[in-house]
């Protein structure tokens, strides 16, 4: 039962904080001899696999390293260009790092704004009265709760499915944001909040929710 | 307890049926620019998903709440996409939308050599059953709460 990471967005949709907590690493290391039985495409300066599936290896994975050495964007170490590299039988037998890509910092807040738009989409297309956004988004792998206060900032929490007291947990969020973030007199708002002990005890809530798996008075 | 509304997208997006049973509260656009919103919304939302996931997804995206209503969604292999809207009370509809499709769509449309595809769907047959399958169901009461 964890907590993935917490995301918060101020009322113009940008992400002003962002914080990892437990992201599960899958990476799946293998020796390949020529030809490579997978497809690999360039797609936003990485390189993923856009068909053939082995041994954990799926779809969507990136490459994450050649031959022990991690590749940087769309070439390997040295320079070379990945897919050229594999081209060339005279490289084989190459060992190959293939996982889910991680999310880079552009990304995460491309990913945010989406979530705002989502979220405003979510409430214009309500058939009751008087609906809120998203509050809460389900797959089978994660939850996502999100808590928008009255002055328009969104707390973000991708949790395991089954944790509970995530409601509970949220409302703490926003009692560390006031007290340890706005309560600072060199933040300004929403701008990214870079405060030190809102990042210490955003940490020690969450590891008090991930433990109890019911923080204060449940979810 | 209450079902609002049902849509059907095809893989293209264009939303071959529509039907609502409770619905209070129009979006105030025309049907046709709903129903494009409703699939730009769900086609955003799964890659939305698709990259946040920690993990690898077997499912996907299955539904989203809000304070009033709940959203759920299924997706075929073809590419079919049903949504649902239920009130909160209603937790998981993933069986229902899976019935819908597999008993009243796959048995009615899919098997009609008369009923075209990638077009609004116009089967009255179709239409009749899933209302009285939408309003046999436990969590479906006429008069909603």
């Amino acid at each position: 039962m964890v907590i993935f990471s917490v995301y918060v967005v101020n009322k113009a949709g940008g992400l002003i904080y962002q914080y990892d907590n437990y992201v599960p690493r899958t990476e799946v290391e293998k020796t390949f001899s020529y030809p490579l039985d997978l497809v690999l495409k360039h797609h936003d300066e990485k390189v993923i696999v856009s068909f053939g599936q082995r041994d954990g290896i799926k779809v969507g994975h990136a490459v994450l390293s050649i031959n022990g050495a991690d590749v940087l964007g769309k070439n390997t170490a040295d320079g070379k260009d990945i897919l050229e590299y594999l081209k060339d039988p005279g490289n084989y037998p190459v060992s190959i790092r293939f996982g889910r890509a991680r999310l880079s910092s552009n990304e995460k807040l491309m990913l945010a704004s989406m979530f705002h738009s989502l979220f405003a989409i979510g409430s214009q297309l309500s058939p009751e009265v008087g609906s809120s956004g998203i509050e809460m988004l389900e797959t089978d792998v994660f939850k996502l709760h999100c808590f928008q206060t009255l002055t328009g900032i969104k707390f973000i929490v991708l949790a395991d499915p089954r944790q509970s007291g995530i409601d509970a947990l949220l409302k703490k969020i926003y009692e560390i944001y006031s007290d340890f973030a706005l309560k600072n007199p060199f933040y300004s708002l929403e701008m990214p909040i870079r405060c030190e002990l809102f990042d210490q005890n955003l940490k020690s809530s969450l590891e008090v929710a991930e433990k109890a798996g019911n923080f204060g008075a449940g979810s | 307890m209450t079902v609002h509304n049902l849509y059907i997208f095809d893989r293209n997006g264009s939303c071959l049926f529509y039907s609502e049973w409770n619905r209070k509260k129009q979006a105030g656009i025309s049907k046709d620019e709903e129903f494009k919103l409703m699939y730009g919304m769900l086609f955003s939302i799964r890659s939305f998903v698709s990259k946040m996931s920690p993990q690898d997804m077997k499912d996907g995206f299955l539904s989203f709440q809000t304070s009033k209503y709940r959203l759920h969604y299924y997706e075929t292999a073809s590419g079919l996409k049903f949504v649902m809207n239920t009130d909160l009370s209603v937790s998981n509809a993933r069986d229902t939308l899976q019935h819908i499709y597999s008993n009243l769509y796959v048995d009615l449309v899919v098997k009609n050599p008369l009923v075209p595809s990638c077009q609004p769907l116009d089967s009255e047959l179709f239409g009749t059953r899933l209302d009285s399958f939408i309003r046999s169901l436990p969590y479906y009461s006429p008069r909603a709460a």
